[in-house]
């Protein structure tokens, strides 16, 4: 049943309501009603993914081939020109956008699932696990993460993986008491214990029972949280000590062509080129942002009406 | 005992746990290497002996937990260790202490935490405030906007389109920070113009945001409401009724940004290439120095937990329903 927004009728909300919308129509209104940051925050992100995942269709040139002329200036060939060893910038941002946000993304699944996981485990538990995971939870806070990441790293080294782990591990405690906090409110229901007697094993609980009923405050903080390690990976790529070349990486592009910022009174273009990776940065925390805001405004009930 | 001391002793105790816990996880750095890092510190053409004495040196014949009271022995009396750059495969030994590397370093970064806090936290509380008490208006609106883009861009973004504007097109500032101890107050404060900048616009967003949710989080309570029903006005229901219990919010906002600080000089740092203790941390991960990571990391592990320490004492000496007991 199709229903014009613009007119209200009480026979077209119930028939509406009568007849159930499959995901996908609800889906639909949902978006009709969204505000326009939202939209142009989805629009953002839906730009990255594609760019992300066809990376090699759209860049004009390989991601680490090297040009003989270092520091050329916007052309026609290189339209973003090249960098310190005459790599073209904008393949190496449109590569960028799959190693940045897909370590990103993978980060934060990692930080999701430990934190979600031990969350869950602790609320339900309730027991001696619970005390230690908090405690041991309330130490790793006490230290700003950027150092203890950047302490890990010196002893590690700086590869892929242990950038990953490090991260994810240092960003699951946030995980972790978030999904305890909500998830100690779900536990004391009388269908979770009804399901305790009807003697479900503790996965089945977690998964069953309790998760869908904490999803929309997991699902924000998935957002927030992506925002959190996006940026951390790329100040410590911009550090030098994360993303290592030749992988392309915004970060660590900003710091290479930095000192072309001193010729921005010469040429405008030049003093940009160092900004632009930073830009691609800060636009996509922006965007998934506004979505994450709509998100939680509209999963916790507040109507503007 | 009144309810207050106990309440600050243990929270005192809580800090002091913490701190002896994070200190053991810095001190297992070097626990945690690779068990070829002597040649890997020495060099290729290391003798068996070189390395075997450098391992001694550091004390890897003895067990953990006398290392542990040994290093943590001489960290509480000033003394870090040496740092590993500046020794070779032949047994020269060339390697300075840690703590000289350090001190200088220490007290640049300190004087621009501070200068910067100096700026912020006035011109935050004042914006703050302001837009609590016009909440909704074009100018909250404004505010609001502006400090969100800030949060949600990286520092060296802000840092960079800073250095674009104030030091490239139009060069009112210079670009590097490179003070050392002999230059002039004028002129240091010229050349750390810019990331004072940076950090003030970084940390006033999180600090005004803060700031502004406490007040009017307040604001909304009845007894604000019974206040301004019994006839006070606006100036009156602020300074004797309001302040009273924001006092606790806005230290612990003040307090955490601090803390925030530590961490955001570490960026800002190495932009503007300022001789701070968080560009001697970041050039000694790279080259995998963990003496000088671990003093590092202790220094600012240590202003961070006593910074929250501080914002959770005070809360608690402010806080009325504490302060007269039933």
């Amino acid at each position: 049943m199709t229903q014009d927004p613009e007119t209200y009728s009480a026979l077209g909300e119930v028939g509406a309501f009568q007849e159930r919308r499959t995901l996908w129509s609800r889906l639909k209104l949902d978006l009709k009603k969204s505000p326009m940051t939202a939209r142009f925050g989805m629009a953002v992100i839906l730009i990255y993914a594609v760019v992300a995942i066809f990376a090699p269709l759209f860049a004009p040139y390989g991601e680490a081939e090297v040009f003989p002329i270092p520091y050329a200036p916007w052309s026609s060939e290189f339209i973003f020109g090249t960098d310190q060893i005459g790599r073209d910038i904008f393949s190496r941002m449109i590569f960028g956008a799959r190693n940045t946000v897909g370590i990103a993304v993978a980060t934060t699944l990692l930080a999701f699932l430990i934190g979600g996981s031990l969350g869950l485990a602790a609320a339900i538990s309730r027991s001696w696990l619970d005390q230690f995971l908090s405690r041991s939870v309330d130490v790793l806070m006490a230290i700003p993460s950027l150092i203890f990441a950047l302490v890990l790293l010196s002893i590690f080294g700086s590869t892929v993986l242990n950038l990953i782990i490090i991260i994810a591990v240092l960003d699951s405690t946030r995980v972790f008491r978030l999904t305890r906090a909500v998830a100690i409110n779900v536990v004391v229901m009388d269908y979770v214990e009804a399901a305790r007697l009807r003697g479900e094993g503790i996965g089945w609980i977690m998964r069953r029972e309790i998760l869908p009923n904490i999803m929309p405050p997991l699902v924000a903080e998935f957002g927030l949280r992506f925002c959190f390690v996006f940026l951390s990976i790329a100040a410590l790529s911009f550090l030098g000590v994360g993303i290592q070349p030749p992988t392309a990486d915004w970060g660590s592009m900003v710091r290479e062509n930095a000192s072309l910022i001193q010729f921005a009174q010469y040429d405008l273009k030049a003093g940009l080129t160092p900004l632009l990776p930073a830009a691609a940065i800060a636009l996509l925390t922006v965007a998934v942002n506004f979505v994450v805001d709509w998100f939680l405004h509209k999963t916790s009930g507040i109507r503007d009406e | 005992m009144h309810p207050v001391i106990k309440t600050v002793l243990e929270r005192l105790g809580l800090g002091l746990a913490t701190l002896f816990i994070v200190s053991i996880i810095i001190f297992s750095a070097i626990e945690m290497l690779p068990g070829d890092f002597g040649e890997a510190v020495l060099g290729q053409a290391a003798t068996k002996e070189t390395v075997a004495a450098f391992r001694r040196e550091l004390g890897l014949d003895e067990p953990a937990y006398m290392r542990y009271a040994q290093w943590i022995g001489n960290a509480v009396q000033g003394d870090l260790g040496t740092s590993f750059s500046g020794r070779n495969a032949s047994g020269v030994d060339r390697s300075r202490p840690v703590v000289e590397l350090i001190a200088p370093r220490l007290w640049n970064t300190l004087f621009l935490a501070s200068v910067t806090a100096i700026i912020a936290v006035p011109l935050s509380l004042a914006l703050g405030i302001s837009s609590a008490l016009y909440r909704n208006s074009i100018y909250d609106r404004t505010v609001n906007t502006a400090t969100l883009t800030t949060i949600s861009v990286p520092e060296f973004f802000v840092a960079y389109i800073l250095m674009l504007l104030l030091a490239s097109l139009w060069p009112v500032f210079p670009s590097l920070a490179n003070v050392d101890a002999a230059t002039p107050l004028a002129e240091r404060l010229s050349k750390m113009a810019l990331p004072i900048m940076t950090l003030t616009l970084v940390i006033v967003a999180h600090m005004m945001r803060m700031t502004r949710a406490a007040i009017i989080n307040l604001l909304a309570s009845p007894y604000i409401q019974m206040a301004r029903l019994s006839g006070a006005s606006q100036s009156e229901v602020i300074i004797k009724h309001a302040l009273p219990n924001a006092w606790a919010p806005i230290a612990t906002v003040i307090a955490f940004n601090l803390a925030y600080l530590v961490v955001g000089v570490v960026v800002v740092e190495v932009v503007f290439v300022y001789p701070g203790v968080g560009q001697l941390m970041v050039d000694a991960v790279k080259t995998r120095n963990v003496p000088v990571v671990q003093g590092c990391a202790l220094i600012f592990a240590m202003t961070y937990i006593l910074l929250n320490l501080t914002a959770d004492i005070i809360g608690i000496i402010t806080n009325p329903r504490l302060l007269h007991p039933k």
